[in-house]
């Protein structure tokens, strides 16, 4: 038996090899991804176009104002006396975001009193409008904290926070490691999907069932090259992560690698059925897509999956990937230990066994 | 020969078989419009950036009055589900293990710090993992602790030791609802999909099947064969949008604040500058798998993540945002936000229907540059 | 009859890159065709028949040489072309998803009929295609005679001056080419127009008024097709030996040196005898001359380049035992609404050659299919080797060789590669393992390329290679489907001989194909249309039912004809 699995895994890697087509799936979209994703998936935000709207002749304002200005998330666009053209300002996406401080600003707070200002947002993107308005709070904290220990009065309470896992909440540290798990997830599914769609556009595919081959030696003879491509592709982005984009490995490798494979499998037996029920490459492809796309959105890799309606959230618990991303991101940075990761093992395990056994069975009795 | 009369019945002659495709084939139907409602369903439900509900673990080492009334307060916002947890260990072992997000820990000495004049530490814990999901964590905590502080001195009358109040207004969104910048993006997205990848398709099938080779020995010209493409899956396109438009609108809330005759003007717009790549694509590459990756490649992946549609453009290295001139979803899901949610904004939507202009035209063009009528 | 040129083509060079290689698709190619009669192209897959079709219809542009269409150069004004000829490509470009009439009106909107004339040509084309009854049917649901009948209607729609059909009769029944033949015959000499056809099939030459032999893209011969046999008068005798198998009769005449081709042809063998020589005189065979055909004067060409290999007979026949091998009983196949195979039931004894013969769609591949455990059978009964191979273990399938409809092996690897998948996929090993890679390279001559990439090999190239790869571990029944479609003459004599050998040595051959004259070969054959079996028989039998008073000794196309004429009258 394994010599015959043997010559179809060596005829397998060959045919993804000799194939340009095969070679450009597994070369360029991880690569275009990796990179796109990395520096465009980021929620951090710089240079935040900044008006300034002061009716206030005092300096204490002019002490705010520059604590705006000096922040790295700030860029001054303008500076405003009067009210006039305020609005074209936000309207025009020429300010994102408006500091509004009224002409009694430093008069209230040398009489001890309180001072307000206004922030005025473009909320076209509200999440974008969201993390400008977290920064102008913290700058807004930070100066109330330096006044009140200046005149004696401290705030009655101080909030002290600390980031476990990520202390200067750093997106890369969140995106990075979910990319794995993406571009895993994308690489062996297309590998799997593609290959038994190939055989059958071709018409090798009756061929080979017509061997002495067994529908399990045919099922681990296409496994094979996704499992192996999909570990070392994930081993050169856990390098690329680690040395390129400087994300912390602090876990063991045993339990990422557990979770690797066990993904993998999952991955190739979704890639496995969409391509048996397939009859060409086409079919395959636009399959492998409806399926990757919706998978990626409901797995956590961008938005929390708690954000998401119950209904929904149940969902998720079909997604091999939702599974993966506690792993990945637990072993990355939080140091996850191999027993607290078992939850997350066994449902892709279960996963990728249904799958496969599926793929299997769908291999003779797909009916035309 | 090549009369107008001819060149008019060429043109209804393909454009009648056209028609006739789509209705018979089930999959172009599906792509146009069982794929947008799939899609915006996803977006519409799956996708949130609203905290809601934060499971938060509450621990007061020593519990008092001025805690239960913090912990009160947590209780009573719509951000949170806090639990109150017996100590810091049994909380900190939550955390690791994902049931809560966060910890709000009073320190035995809360209690009395607030009595005096001294200021009251209050330790916040979050898991940092999630960066973005941690610092909206991390803010709604401070709003909560400063509504608590505001109305604790307001009962009082006491004025509130906060020198300066920050006052937020969120313009065009007010309830910051992610739903209505997500939506009207993800008609940019299914527009994309209609105009480049279907049509890539439907044309590289042309070629497959060698339908095409029988059609460029008749007197046609390529001009009639490639409006022949582009007005059926033109019109296809528009009803997509519209019944996009119509799912935004009733079944997800968006308001539509500008004018809807210049929203279905800058959409045709669109239209046909992802018609053109889909045209140019299939030209190029004449195999429908070829076909297909390249449109996910080139159009659908860039429209999703480089248009502004999902993750903010200024954000991005500058390389990057220089890269994403190039892709035509980035004028589009901006005029699509403006239109949507702040109206009619020429300033900005003059630049980017110019801008979408002059890419309809410059991939038209090159599709009707690189469209032979040889086999080579 | 007008003498004018139609068609002049001279020194006509096209070259296509494939990887790195440069392959000569057109090397200096000469021809004249005349107006107002067929010329026929003729040659086998790779000739560059294909090529010189797209390049008269302005749709590539040649590397080198002219090309005049009616007087207008095809390079300079392909559109000008473009709205005088008619062109049906191979696969002709039918909208499957449009109805008859949809496609009709397409064809008739973009060559600009004027609607006035339209339903006067649509009927005459419609009767012309006996189409009349379908026109509210789908393209895809045309049967293959049928959709080539829409097709040429399609290219009719306005009477063009030249029309160039590529490949019209590929894979269509004998019943539906014989009337397509009528339909052009039809057309020249009512209409006056001029054809250009191209085929593979070489019995259809003699219909041509004039014929250019194409071979790997040089042309080697153009003349009258009479001219063509002429040559060969005297040479061509018909040789009986009462009380011997015709095919060891076959088997010791081409062993000859003055025999250059054998061919089985009814109850004895047609021989074609190299030049000056005389028939020889061997004990107890009766000779008795023939007409030379088309066919006589392409294989005497080709084998001056290189001689047929034979693969002779080395055991004595083994008698057929009684055991049956292969049982189909009362077999169905049903695709949707459509049925692909209706109440078929056949049985098959070791050792023996079993054809299936039939046109495309017949239900040739869907039958073979369901034999080797690739498609269940809706209803009925399969066995082979006593064993259904869908639910049989694996071992059951080593038994069997099976080589695929068109080449069906992985062309982007290696030929070596693929030699040494499917013996290790059937168990081979050590020394065996070797020793059936070395018997594979030998005896299928595959030696010359062993290195290259398989897809990078002429035709004739793969089917050995896929013949090699289906009988590398010695299997006793073998299933070919259409082995030797587009293959070269004698390409295909070489496979037959093979054909022979292997069951002489007992292995029990099935075997499909849409070519006529290979049901010679075969011990029984059965005849399939529309998804049934019309008769199951020896060839001998079959032609016999077809005989009449005015045929009486009627070719297996005759026989064929009768029996679909039969059907019909029946339905």
């Amino acid at each position: 038996m394994w010599q015959r699995v043997f010559a179809l895994v060596i005829k397998e890697f060959l045919a993804i090899l000799k194939d340009r087509r095969e070679r450009i799936i597994i070369i360029v979209p991880p690569l275009f991804q990796l990179f796109l994703f990395s520096y465009a998936a980021t929620f951090d935000l710089n240079h935040v176009p900044l008006a300034i709207y002061n009716q206030d002749n005092g300096t204490i304002a002019q002490r705010l104002i520059s604590d705006f200005i000096g922040s790295k998330h700030f860029e001054r666009v303008a500076m405003r006396r009067n009210s006039h053209g305020l609005k074209k300002l936000i309207d025009d996406q020429k300010a994102l975001i408006i500091l509004s401080i009224g002409p009694d600003f430093s008069s209230n707070l040398r009489r001890g009193e309180n001072a307000r200002v206004q922030i005025i947002l473009d909320g076209r993107n509200s999440n974008t409008a969201m993390i400008a308005l977290g920064y102008a709070r913290q700058i807004i904290e930070r100066f109330n904290r330096r006044w009140a220990e200046k005149h004696g009065e401290p705030p009655p309470v101080k909030l002290v926070t600390r980031a476990w896992f990520n202390p200067n909440l750093e997106s890369h540290w969140f995106i990075v490691p979910g990319i794995i798990g993406l571009l895993l997830l994308v690489v062996v599914t297309m590998v799997t999907a593609l290959s038994v769609a190939r055989e059958r556009e071709q018409g090798t595919f009756d061929q080979l069932l017509v061997t002495p081959l067994r529908p399990l030696e045919i099922l681990i003879g296409k496994s094979m090259p996704g499992l192996i491509i999909g570990l070392l592709e994930s081993s050169a982005l856990i390098f690329l992560a680690t040395w390129w984009f400087g994300v912390p490995l602090r876990g063991s490798l045993l339990s990422l690698y557990t979770g690797i494979l066990l993904f993998s499998l999952s991955a190739i037996g979704i890639g496995l059925m969409i391509s048996s029920m397939a009859t060409t490459l086409q079919q395959a492809l636009l399959g492998a897509f409806m399926f990757l796309v919706p998978s990626v959105i409901l797995s956590g890799f961008a938005t929390p999956i708690s954000n998401m309606p119950i209904v929904v959230q149940y969902l998720t618990y079909l997604n091999p990937l939702r599974y993966f991303m506690v792993v990945v991101r637990g072993v990355f940075l939080e140091a996850a230990p191999f027993p607290a990761l078992i939850g997350q093992f066994w449902p892709m395990a279960l996963i990728g066994l249904t799958t496969l056994t599926a793929a299997g069975w769908l291999f003779r009795h797909r009916l035309n | 020969m090549n009369s107008r009369g001819g060149s008019q019945m060429r043109l209804r002659g393909l454009l009648y078989k056209e028609f006739k495709q789509i209705l018979r084939d089930p999959s172009s139907l599906a792509i146009a419009f069982v794929m947008p409602v799939v899609l915006l369903l996803i977006f519409g439900y799956g996708v949130s950036l609203d905290a809601k509900h934060v499971p938060v673990g509450m621990v007061a080492d020593s519990p008092g009055v001025a805690s239960a009334s913090l912990f009160s307060a947590f209780e009573h916002s719509r951000y949170f589900s806090p639990r109150r947890l017996p100590n810091m260990r049994e909380a900190q072992a939550e955390l690791m293990t994902r049931r809560i997000d966060a910890i709000v820990h009073l320190q035995s000495n809360f209690s009395a710090q607030m009595e005096s004049d001294n200021t009251a530490p209050i330790q916040l814990i979050v898991n940092g993992v999630d960066a973005n999901q941690a610092r909206l964590i991390k803010g709604y905590v401070g709003a909560t602790i400063n509504n608590w502080l505001e109305q604790r001195a307001e009962r009082r009358g006491i004025p509130i030791s906060t020198p300066v109040m920050l006052e937020a207004r969120v313009w065009f969104n007010p309830e910051v609802r992610s739903r209505e910048y997500l939506v009207p993006g993800l008609i940019a997205v299914i527009m994309t999909l209609i105009g480049a990848l279907l049509t890539a398709l439907v044309m590289a099938r042309e070629w497959e099947r060698g339908t095409l080779e029988a059609l460029m020995v008749t007197p046609v010209t390529l001009r009639e064969i490639l409006l022949g493409k582009l007005i059926p899956y033109f019109i296809l396109g528009m009803c997509s949008m519209l019944f996009s438009l119509v799912m935004g609108i009733f079944l997800f809330a968006v308001p539509l604040r500008g004018n809807l005759f210049l929203l279905l003007f800058v959409s045709a717009l669109f239209l046909l500058a992802s018609l053109g790549m889909g045209l140019l694509i299939s030209i190029l590459a004449r195999n429908q798998f070829v076909a297909s990756l390249i449109a996910i490649l080139v159009t659908f992946l860039p429209a999703f993540m480089l248009s502004g549609f999902l993750f903010d453009i200024s954000s991005m290295p500058g390389w990057l945002q220089a890269l994403t001139h190039i892709v035509a979803a980035r004028y589009f899901v901006n005029v699509l936000h403006t239109l949507f949610l702040a109206g009619d904004v020429w300033a900005v939507i003059l630049p980017n229907t110019l801008a979408l202009a002059l890419m309809a035209l410059l991939f038209l063009g090159m599709a009707r540059l690189r469209i032979h009528k040889r086999l080579e | 009859m007008n003498k004018q040129t139609a068609l002049h083509v001279g020194n006509l060079e096209k070259h296509f890159r494939a990887g790195r290689r440069l392959i000569k698709a057109l090397d200096k190619v000469n021809l004249d065709a005349q107006c107002g009669c067929i010329t026929g192209l003729i040659g086998p897959d790779g000739a560059g028949k294909t090529t010189l079709m797209r390049l008269v219809a302005g749709l590539l542009r040649p590397d080198a040489g002219q090309i005049q269409v009616l007087g207008v150069d095809a390079v300079l004004d392909p559109l000008a072309i473009q709205s005088k000829i008619g062109y049906m490509p191979q696969r002709f470009g039918l909208y499957e998803d449009l109805t008859v009439a949809e496609n009709l009106a397409l064809y008739a909107d973009l060559q600009g009929l004027p609607p006035a004339e339209r339903p006067a040509r649509y009927a005459e084309l419609l009767h012309l295609t006996a189409l009349e009854r379908f026109t509210k049917r789908l393209a895809g649901h045309l049967s293959g005679g049928m959709k080539q009948k829409l097709g040429l209607a399609c290219t009719l729609v306005r009477p063009p001056k030249l029309l160039l059909l590529d490949e019209p009769t590929v894979g269509v029944d004998p019943l539906s080419r014989q009337e397509l033949w009528q339909i052009i015959k039809g057309l020249v000499a009512e209409e006056g127009m001029s054809v250009l056809l191209s085929t593979t099939y070489l019995n259809e030459a003699e219909r041509c008024a004039q014929v250019v032999l194409l071979y790997q893209g040089q042309v080697l011969g153009q003349g009258t097709p009479q001219e063509f046999s002429q040559r060969f008068q005297g040479r061509v005798w018909y040789a009986e030996q009462p009380g011997v198998l015709r095919r060891r009769l076959q088997d010791g005449l081409i062993r000859r040196e003055e025999v250059l081709d054998a061919v089985l042809e009814g109850e004895g063998v047609r021989a074609l005898l190299a030049d000056k020589a005389s028939p020889p005189n061997l004990k107890g065979i009766l000779w008795s001359p023939m007409e030379p055909r088309f066919e006589d004067a392409f294989v005497a060409i080709l084998a001056q380049q290189r001689r047929p290999t034979h693969t002779s007979i080395e055991r004595a026949p083994v008698t057929f035992k009684k055991e049956t091998v292969i049982v189909a009983s009362n077999v169905s196949r049903r695709f949707g609404d459509f049925w692909a195979v209706r109440h078929i039931s056949f049985a098959v004894k070791k050792g023996e050659i079993f054809g299936l013969l039939g046109a495309n769609g017949a239900g040739k591949s869907t039958t073979f299919r369901m034999l080797c455990g690739l498609l269940p059978p809706s209803e009925g009964q399969l066995a082979v080797n006593g064993v259904d191979l869908r639910k049989a273990p694996a071992k059951a399938r080593a038994r069997i060789g099976y080589m695929a409809q068109r080449f069906s092996l992985y062309g982007h690897l290696g030929v070596m590669d693929n030699l040494r998948f499917f013996a290790r996929t059937y168990g081979l090993k050590g020394m065996r393992y070797k020793q059936r890679l070395d018997w594979a390279l030998d005896e299928f001559d595959l030696r010359t390329a062993a290195d290259a990439i398989a897809d990078d090999q002429p035709l004739g190239y793969k089917q050995r290679l896929a013949m090699a790869c289906a009988l590398m571990h010695e299997p006793a029944i073998l299933f070919l489907d259409e082995p030797t479609s587009g293959v070269d003459p004698l390409e295909r004599r070489a496979f037959w001989s093979r054909i022979n050998a292997l069951a002489e040595e007992g292995v029990t051959i099935m075997v499909t194909t849409h070519f006529m004259q290979e049901a010679e070969y075969c011990d029984r054959l059965a005849i399939m249309a529309q998804g049934r079996i019309l008769a199951i028989d020896t060839p001998a039998a079959i032609r016999a039912r077809a005989a009449t008073p005015d045929n009486p000794r009627p070719k297996m196309e005759d026989a064929f004809i009768t029996l679909i004429q039969k059907m019909e009258r029946a339905a």
